[in-house]
């Protein structure tokens, strides 16, 4: 086993790098401004590893050549910004009724529409939760350094390999394209996780059989010789079409089950100094690196002020969250939006502490003054 | 129902959903004697589709079988065809889902001359959604969104998958069933991006509605209105007006996409390995 290496990286090389890691065989991408080295390094390291990358027609083809690719047996991510993410919309909606594991990548810009390309936002929250239509399970992780960017992109892999679910990886402009030095860690100090293959032979397969606690599928690769079917349609265990509300209801509630009842198992966050915090920061991503240089700014001058940091951002880290407010009296919420993840606070804060907000939208980041000058006020 | 047909069936998830009439059955039996013809391994071949009337018949195939969303089809089996290139796959599309929502993939899938075979269910009309005009519907001809006939000019599908890089391109009728066969026979043994249109009919939305009668009056419409490609040659625009011209427009080899990516794996490994 080789030891781990120090190199100086880019966060969309991290993302790169750590997905081939995790075990990345196939890229299927459109360029869009600021995802597009991660396509760039794929297109050139995919095929040293044996790994296939495409680049496609459209951000829609991206998404759908990823799912036929999933479901043909390799593991499978796409990356994009703001305007491709939208695009890509409906078909993650299908990776998710279809259970196909896949992880989009979505570098946030400043929106709506094409809004500024090179300028980091955190407008897409909602989004990333709720962009496809109906129902449906999802997880959204978002790290805040290149280093962390490494972590989860493995963690993406594995929680949509155990899962059987599309992850989004949330980056943001600032992260994406910020260079730091990280220790990339030796192969086999971290866990790979692979989706469950079928143990019955061919024709006692049925690609949804499931249970409400053994809730994951096995999974056969088209080609394997399970000859199955696959549908975006409401299906039952045998995967074809069904108009049973029995069968419906099974289908659809085990789907988003699979992601709420291990939500404590997939609540990634960073605490500092919550324990007697008065006022507690919730800040992710880009602006969770200013949120903690202003609490340690704050405490530094004798404030008792704490920092939640979700890495996970869906679904919130909702057990942690509660006990890192027990004895908050204010929640303030630093986000490059006008406005998202802080509606998930108040609802979880309900009533217990005041919640606050500190909302930037003009492209550039939230310093540390800022959130400082917030919690000074709060 | 032939025997042959019925052992690539999934007779269990019968009866389908296609209305009394509806040509798509006759496409799906071409389909399945195409494949037996050739000896291909049900478990090597992978069926996909989008969505629409045609796009369901996959579901009673027995072979790997994929219904994507509403025009994708291609992409779908673009990252399939990708990632096993061992396999034969096959996109089942209608006219709306291949010709307007799915338009672009059907251009770049062409282009790139990647081993997928494409049949088009031309039934001329969105049947799924009951009755609105496609992209292949023909100019003044009525659909419940074109009460006073139809505006739009109409796709050649065929010109325009030669003009964008197929490596065959025919077209038949479920009246030419023996053709069909024939053609289906020789696009799924190329290599290449193979292309075959098929004119579907639809009684219960398109000959009704225009006044075309039962499915037996489509067929037989059909059989008036088809002159070979080679017959066609000799006639001009004006003479064409109305027929359907059917055989087989193109047969060339051009590299794979998937080939050619192949190589592109040995000389980045290669470069990689430091030779």
């Amino acid at each position: 086993m080789s030891s781990s290496r120090a190199v100086l990286m880019q966060g969309n090389e991290a993302c790169a790098e750590a997905a081939l890691a995790a075990g990345l065989k196939f890229f299927a991408g459109y360029p869009i401004t600021p995802s597009s080295e991660i396509a760039e390094i794929l297109a050139e390291r995919l095929p040293q590893e044996g790994g296939k990358f495409i680049q496609m027609e459209d951000e829609i083809a991206s998404m759908a050549a990823v799912i036929g690719a999933s479901l043909a047996g390799l593991k499978a991510m796409t990356a994009t910004s703001g305007p491709g993410f939208s695009l890509k919309q409906e078909n993650i909606g299908y990776a998710a009724m279809a259970e196909v594991p896949c992880v989009i990548v979505d570098s946030q810009r400043v929106g709506p529409s094409t809004g500024m390309p090179t300028s980091p936002a955190q407008g897409d929250v909602m989004q990333a939760r709720w962009g496809t239509h109906g129902d449906h399970p999802i997880v959204v992780l978002s790290p805040a350094s290149v280093r962390e960017t490494y972590e989860l992109t493995i963690e993406a892999f594995n929680i949509a390999e155990a899962l059987r679910i599309p992850v989004i990886l949330l980056l943001d402009e600032v992260v994406s394209h910020m260079r730091e030095r990280i220790e990339i860690p030796a192969p086999g100090s971290y866990q790979i996780i692979n989706r469950k293959k079928p143990e019955v032979p061919p024709r006692d397969y049925l690609p949804y059989q499931a249970t409400e606690e053994d809730d994951v599928p096995a999974m056969a690769a088209f080609g394997d010789g399970y000859r199955f079917h696959v549908t975006g349609l409401v299906h039952d265990a045998t995967g074809f079409p069904t108009e049973d509300r029995r069968e419906a209801r099974f289908l659809l509630h085990r789907l988003v089950n699979k992601v709420q009842r291990r939500r404590d198992q997939l609540a990634y966050f960073q605490t500092e100094t919550v324990e007697d915090a008065e006022v507690v920061v919730v800040a992710f991503g880009s602006v969770g690196r200013s949120a903690l240089r202003a609490v340690r700014q704050a405490r530094a001058a004798g404030m008792k002020v704490g920092l939640f940091r979700p890495k996970t951002i869906w679904p919130f880290p909702e057990k942690a969250f509660r006990a890192a407010i027990a004895r908050a009296r204010a929640v303030l919420v630093a986000e490059m939006n006008l406005g998202q993840l802080i509606l998930e606070v108040e609802r979880l804060v309900a009533g217990r502490a005041t919640v606050h907000g500190l909302h930037r939208l003009d492209g550039d980041l939230i310093t540390p003054q800022e959130i400082l000058k917030r919690i000074e006020e709060v | 129902m032939s025997e042959l047909v019925k052992s690539h069936l999934r007779v269990n998830h019968m009866p389908h959903i296609l209305c009394p009439g509806c040509g798509h059955g006759i496409i799906m039996g071409a389909v399945i004697r195409a494949l037996d013809r050739l000896e291909i391994d049900p478990d090597k071949t992978m069926i996909v589709s989008g969505i629409g009337c045609s796009s369901r018949v996959p579901g009673y195939m027995d072979y790997n079988t994929l219904h994507t969303t509403h025009g994708r089809a291609l992409a779908f089996a673009t990252g399939i065809k990708l990632a096993r290139p061992e396999l034969k796959v096959i996109v089942l599309a209608g006219d709306g889902d291949i010709a307007a929502i799915g338009g672009n993939h059907l251009i770049h899938a062409a282009r790139r001359n990647i081993g997928i075979s494409t049949v088009v269910f031309n039934n001329s009309i969105y049947g799924m959604t009951s009755g609105q005009y496609s992209p292949l519907t023909p100019k003044a001809a009525l659909a419940t969104t074109a009460p006073y006939g139809n505006v739009d000019r109409s796709f050649d599908l065929c010109h325009l998958a030669q003009g964008a890089g197929a490596t065959y391109v025919a077209r038949s009728t479920t009246y030419h069933i023996h053709l069909l066969i024939d053609l289906l026979t020789k696009a799924f043994s190329k290599n290449g991006f193979s292309f075959v249109e098929v004119f579907s009919q639809c009684p219960t939305y398109y000959g009704r509605r225009n006044r075309i009668g039962s499915a037996v009056d489509m067929m037989k419409d059909y059989k008036e209105r088809a002159i070979t490609v080679e017959a066609a040659r000799k006639l001009s625009p004006a003479e064409l007006e109305g027929k359907i011209v059917i055989g087989e427009f193109l047969d060339i080899e051009l590299p794979e996409y998937t080939a050619e990516y192949q190589k592109v794996v040995e000389r980045a490994m290669a470069k990689k390995a430091g030779r």
